[in-house]
């Protein structure tokens, strides 16, 4: 039940062909968009919502429903904006890139669509500071797409005023969160905002706002020329349609590819990635979702379903779809160590939990790394990250926190292992002579 | 009116109530850092955290969360002890724990609620985390590694004193709170920060190293450095004032004090007359009460007596002097020193009618020849809270920053003849409009803006906008006790004997006779007179001060006058001895009765009603306000011209002098 | 902070910097910028305008460029903006750079992902050229900087040298960049595994394949069986 060429959405995402408007044109992109959005904007949202679309950008929470939040009335003083969340910057995470650069008509038609559905004014793509070349793609497509009317005023001869602006960051995990992204999309710190208001309420400059995913938005033209049936025939109920999977670690091949939701992750490996480095056998752990999520062991991912359902199954989630493979020869303790430094790093300092916890919870993963700490400091740790996690103001306390459970929970051994070998209780004698 | 439940306890709270507030109208504490309620809310020291049904399982800000209908709060279980507990340790993972050597010790939030909600250990091995110190100027020291990143600080400076001077540099554990380029912060609110600071990062720089809060005792009383009338709390051990701190009081100053109002209090003991000077051969010479009385007593006045009042002194000082004069038949009173001579035939034409408070209500706000800033540090505040709900600020005088934004119409009083349409359409359109005039207008222009009442339409169904700021603390109650003369002080230089109480900014030439000066500094009154009378400062003795919207108030003495110095009332009750006209009263107590006599207003506490009788004026006007009074805001009298952290904060921040401290 | 920036003397800053204005080509683009935000919201323009003065500071100094504080300054008159908000920005944000980098900046991810890939031996190499963490060569020609996630995992691991991206990389591939930027030459950027195009699968794509050589229209293939919705919408 492998996905075919012809239901994958992204058709250029490796770029053998042209971004280009006519190159995208004759794939399909803007073909007669002034159809989609004569179904109206109630209509698009119920066909989102019947094609069963939940966010990409790691959450799942369903599309057409977050869309169905925003003001059906917009007050001309106080208009309805939609951002679009192109930050990606979740360790493992690399598909919004290959969207941005190869298919970027995609992504600004499913702004016009989801614009219009919503009933925005304009939309603001938040790209991350650091895809430079991605950006001068991006705004040279938004461009084109002004040139040929497609958005702007009339966009797409609609009748409808739909402005599209492109805005860089500038080097923050954070401004992935979306509050912090509307923060910095006014120009200030990436610091999360309060909730609630919640943004469909009071978010970019006050107004009413949706935040949605590069994928999200880009797939949603799609859905609706062929249909909510359509996309919904794929992956297992509650979590329907295809999905841009990122494959990064120690598969043979690593890749970024369009599967359908629920392919197995042993189908998904084996097809496109060129199976596991040194053999199935040599499979260590795998992190599913992107860093945020806690590891899953090699038993337990083989023939897990990768959705939302399958991987909170074996306690972790599918996140962004970013799989990190991580084979035998891997200092696991090292690897999720580096991705609490990660957090630490990327902290934005505003809540206590986060701004101490995660430079805490970094520097006892350094000392379990070399085995330098008592085993008592892995129920220290644990507690410590029980409370970061659930106390911050955004979630990137609870993503410091998971990787380290996660680790605790299948690789204790190995913790404890290091700790004897390094001499366990010798240990205070040691630095104490430091 | 949302009803909730707080441990079991139902509430109801205004619609808008946080659950913080529900839990505390439930009688339940709840703790906090970065939480203040004249603050915007950050939500950031997650130390309010409480657990809410509906909603996720997780504990939540109680101080960000709206209060809903059927709520449930709970402020004691198990995951609100653990969510504190945890927050707690966080919070001193990384705090240096130098308790001993900190200012803040023993008044110490982070102190008082580590004990309350921590766990009473910590399991963090790690090296702790060291941040430099900040330059902030002259009033603020910093400790920066103590800081827990509340951001308090950063959010009065933005939101209450209107500099943006401080923030947050760097981010996650980096992250430094800074005044910008750890340079002096150019406010003249920056002590508040002090006290709005939970933990020892930011302590007051002039009072480092010098007390424990629990060593000192306590006397509340009314500052003097402007005629706001702060409430404020003297701390003082032994004979000596150490520091100075607000007193809320929501109608007046809310929790806030200026600067000058803070620190002026290193001045108490600095230059102070403690002993009595007559000058002999042209110099003042140390001398005996009974000498200088007797010097007093053997000038030939012929009834030609005079009384000028200075910026400082009690209503009581004011009444033992008229008491004296009136005996020896003068009421030539005056305390305006520096020559005003407005119409005082209706004080409700010189009052600040729309009270403090109100001034936070106007809708449109039109200031003429004031530097509210300077004048009146915590009116400007509510001023900024009005332009925050909406005010549009005209002002005329030259053009000077006020932390907000104005729109300057010119220099010239003849606008007030000849307002700018924009302006009149703005008032017209206001429910309650606003005039304030300042000292730089009242002379050419107090006609005029009275005039405004009536084309602005300044008064409504229970709004009176008409305002004039006074600057002296004694002026209102100068003013109910007869000090002032229809030329203002010129009326005053034939008088052959004059006491000047604690006047320091007239201008002595003129005054031919005889001059005594009664006060507490060795200023440029003492320089010239005659006869030099040791008296109290304000927080030497109990007196009352009627603040520039005429409220009455009074204030306890905190510490005894130097030496031979006596509280000023008493001096004149002696002095009417040597001089033969015994003066009716024996305490402070049996002066005050006889002052309340004469004027009634003043034995109540609060708001005096000045009925709005407005003296017919001549309302042209004309000529350029050349500038405000206050030249320099540290330094407008005899105490702060002493102190020494206010002639620091005059060359730094007013004369951009740099100081070598900075470097250290 | 043992590792925070030097930040250089602000006098000799001044001297030098000033006088900072926008050359007449980004003047325009200034304003290109601000005219994407609504009137009043000005302060949005803070990341971009940061971002075009470094660059502008980066083509005057031949280097990446950076922001010193008169820098920073300007841009906040620029914007309306009081200063302490638009430095506060300035040192929040990693991509700008609050001391003087060198001509390039080399920005090696050592995010998990890349450091499972072999991003040990990226910085092996780099230190072998004389690149320290932190810290500019004695020629300013290279300043090295270990960033976070780059979200190149698929080709990964991968250096971001000023603009553009170098991924796939191992020890000889980080090598023979350095080698040839020092060289003055610009090496192809993208992935520097021979024969792969992007980040299909090495070996060539599993999907998608008839778009290798042209550009395939689907839409022919799309069955449309029981689809009535989408026949509707392509009247």
């Amino acid at each position: 039940m492998s996905l075919q060429d012809k239901d994958r959405i992204f058709t250029n995402l490796y770029g053998y062909q042209s971004w280009r408007l006519d190159a995208a044109r004759a794939r399909g992109d803007w073909d007669n968009t002034k159809a989609l959005l004569e179904l109206g904007n109630d209509k698009i949202i119920d066909v989102v919502k019947a094609s069963g679309l939940r966010g990409r950008g790691g959450a799942g929470f369903p599309t057409g429903t977050k869309w169905s939040f925003m003001p059906k009335e917009p007050r001309p003083d106080r208009p309805n904006f939609l951002v679009i969340n192109a930050d990606e910057s979740e360790p493992g995470s690399c598909k919004d890139r290959e969207i941005i650069r190869h298919d970027p008509h995609k992504l600004i038609e499913g702004a016009l669509v989801a614009g219009f559905a919503m009933r925005a004014r304009a939309a603001y793509i938040y790209i991350r500071g650091e895809y430079i070349r991605e950006a001068e793609t991006l705004f040279a497509a938004v461009a084109e797409a002004y040139a040929a009317g497609l958005v702007g005023k009339n966009a797409c001869g609609s009748g409808y005023d739909f402005d599209v602006f492109v805005h860089r960051g500038a080097g923050a995990y954070i401004c992935g969160e979306e509050t912090a992204m509307l923060e910095s999309l006014e120009g200030k710190k990436g610091q999360p905002r309060l909730k609630p208001p919640f943004p469909a309420g009071a978010g970019l400059y006050g107004c009413p706002t949706t935040v949605n995913n590069v994928e999200s938005i880009a797939v949603a033209p799609t859905i609706l020329r062929r249909g909510a049936e359509w996309f919904a025939s794929f992956g297992a109920e509650n979590n329907r349609g295809t999905k841009l999977f990122q494959i990064s670690g120690h598969v043979n091949t690593p890749c970024v590819v369009e599967e359908a939701m629920s392919i197995s992750f042993r189908e998904l490996i084996e097809r496109h990635c060129g199976g596991i480095r040194g053999g199935w056998d040599n499979l260590l752990a795998v992190i599913p979702g992107g860093s945020s999520v806690p590891l899953v062991p090699a038993a337990q991912i083989m023939d897990c379903a990768m959705d939302f359902d399958g991987l909170k199954a074996v306690g972790s989630g599918l996140g962004t779809a970013a799989i990190i493979v991580m084979d035998k020869s891997t200092d696991v303790v090292r690897a999720i160590s580096r991705l609490s430094y990660f957090y630490k790093h990327e902290s934005c300092g505003q809540c206590t939990p986060c701004r101490e916890g995660t430079g805490w919870m970094w520097r006892v993963m350094e000392r379990l790394r070399t085995g330098d700490a008592e085993v008592s400091d892995i129920d220290m740790l644990q507690q410590v990250t029980k409370q970061v996690e659930g106390h911050s103001i955004c979630a990137l306390g609870d993503a410091a926190a998971w990787p380290i459970q996660g680790l605790i929970r299948h690789f204790r051994p190995e913790l404890e292992r290091r700790i004897h070998e390094r001499g366990g209780s010798l240990a205070p004698m040691q630095e104490a002579a430091e | 009116m949302p009803k909730l439940k707080v441990d079991g306890i139902e509430v109801e709270v205004p619609q808008g109530a946080t659950v913080l507030q529900a839990c505390e109208a439930a009688g339940k504490e709840i703790p906090r850092f970065c939480y203040h309620e004249r603050l915007s809310i950050a939500g950031n020291c997650r130390m309010c955290l409480v657990e809410v049904k509906p909603g996720p399982p997780k504990p939540q800000a109680s101080c960000a969360l709206p209060a809903a209908e059927n709520q449930e709060v709970f402020t004691t279980t198990p995951m609100v002890k653990h969510a504190r507990e945890g927050i707690m340790e966080f919070l001193l993972i990384n705090h240096p724990l130098d308790c001993p050597i900190c200012d803040q010790g023993g008044e110490c939030d982070l102190q008082d609620q580590s004990v309350a909600y921590g766990r009473g250990q910590s399991r963090f091995q790690e090296n702790k985390r060291a941040v430099t110190e900040k330059y902030m100027g002259p009033i603020v020291k910093t400790i920066m590694t103590r800081c827990i990143q509340c951001t308090r600080c950063i959010r009065f400076a933005e939101e209450v004193a209107g500099v943006e001077e401080i923030g947050a540099i760097y981010r996650g554990e980096n992250m430094q709170i800074t005044s910008y380029l750890e340079e002096a912060v150019t406010s003249e609110l920056s002590g508040n920060v002090v006290d709005l600071c939970p933990v020892g990062a930011l302590t007051s720089k002039p009072y480092a190293y010098e007390a424990r809060p629990w060593e000192l005792r306590r006397t509340l009383t009314i500052d003097v450095m402007d005629a706001v009338g702060t409430n404020i709390r003297l701390d003082s051990r032994g004979r000596q004032v150490l520091r100075c701190v607000p007193r809320i009081n929501e109608d007046v100053n809310e929790e806030w004090a200026s600067d000058k109002t803070r620190h002026a209090v290193d001045g108490l003991v600095r230059r102070r007359l403690d002993r009595p000077f007559v000058r002999r051969d042209g110099k003042l010479t140390p001398a005996t009460w009974d000498e200088a009385f007797a010097a007093i007593a053997a000038v030939n006045h012929g009834g030609s007596i005079a009384a000028v009042a200075g910026d400082l002194v009690d209503c009581e000082t004011m009444y033992a002097a008229k008491a004296l004069l009136r005996s020896l038949g003068s009421n030539r009173l005056e305390g305006r020193q520096t020559g005003m001579a407005y119409d005082t035939g209706s004080l409700a034409a010189v009052n600040f009618n729309s009270t403090i408070a109100g001034a936070e209500e106007a809708d449109a706000i039109l200031l003429i020849g004031t530097n509210l800033r300077w004048e009146a540090p915590l009116v400007n505040t509510r001023i900024r809270k009005a332009i925050k709900k909406g005010a549009k600020v005209f002002a005329i005088g030259p053009e000077t920053d006020l932390t907000y934004k104005v729109e300057w119409l010119g220099q010239d009083l003849s606008i007030l003849g000849n307002l700018p349409e924009a302006l009149v359409k703005t008032f017209v359109g206001a429910s309650k409009p606003m005039v304030i005039v300042g000292g730089a207008a009242l002379k050419g222009g107090h006609g005029a803006a009275l005039k405004l009442v009536d084309t602005l339409g300044l008064i409504k169904d229970g709004w009176n906008g008409f305002n004039v700021l006074h600057m002296a603390a004694s002026r209102m109650g100068g003013l109910m006790l007869g000090y002032a003369q229809k030329g203002g002080v010129a009326d005053l230089h034939d008088a052959k004997l004059t006491f000047f109480l604690g006047a320091d900014e007239v201008d002595f030439t003129p005054f031919g006779g005889f001059k005594v000066y009664v006060g507490h500094h060795g200023d440029r009154g003492a320089a010239a007179a005659d006869v030099v009378l040791p008296g109290a400062t304000y927080a030497e003795k109990s007196g009352t001060w009627v603040n520039l919207e005429g409220r009455v108030q009074r204030g306890e003495r905190a510490v005894f006058a130097p030496g031979d110095a006596r509280e000023d009332w008493s001096i004149f009750r002696a002095l009417s001895d040597v001089m033969g006209q015994r003066l009716p009263f024996d305490s402070l107590a049996g002066l005050r009765e006889e002052m309340f006599g004469e004027v009634p207003a003043l034995r109540h506490e609060g708001l005096v009603t000045f009925d709005w009788q407005v003296p017919a004026l001549d309302a042209t006007a004309s000529g350029a306000i050349e500038g405000y009074p206050i030249k320099d805001f540290y330094l407008t009298n005899a105490i702060c011209r002493a102190s020494p952290t206010m002639q620091r904060c005059s060359a730094e921040l007013v004369h951009g002098e740099t100081f070598a401290e900075a470097a250290e | 902070m043992a590792d925070a920036v030097h930040i250089p003397d602000e006098a000799e800053v001044r001297a030098r910097w000033g006088a900072f204005a926008w050359t007449e080509e980004n003047a325009r683009k200034a304003q290109e910028v601000l005219a994407r935000y609504p009137a009043g919201r000005e302060q949005s323009g803070s990341i971009p305008l940061l971002d075009l003065a470094q660059r502008q500071v980066g083509a005057e100094t031949q280097t990446q460029g950076w922001l010193p504080v008169p820098v920073i300054e300007y841009v906040a008159r620029y914007i309306g903006v009081p200063y302490m908000r638009v430095y506060e920005v300035a040192t929040f944000y990693t991509m700008f750079n609050l001391a003087p980098v060198g001509r390039y900046h080399v920005q090696v991810c050592g995010t998990t992902p890349c450091m499972l890939a072999g991003s040990d031996d990226v910085f092996a190499a780099c230190k072998n050229k004389g690149l320290i963490k932190g810290k500019t060569t004695p020629d300013g020609l290279f300043t090295l900087t270990e960033v976070e996630c780059m979200g190149n995992c698929s080709s990964a691991p991968m250096v971001q040298v000023n603009d553009d991206n170098y991924e796939d990389l191992n020890y000889d591939r980080t090598t023979a960049i350095l080698e040839a930027l020092a060289r003055g030459e610009t090496p192809k950027p993208g992935t520097q595994q021979p024969g792969r195009h992007t980040v299909e699968p090495v070996g060539g794509p599993t999907s998608l394949t008839a778009m290798v050589t042209e550009n395939h229209d689907y839409r022919g293939e799309w069955n449309v069986a029981g689809q009535g919705e989408q026949r509707e919408v392509e009247v």
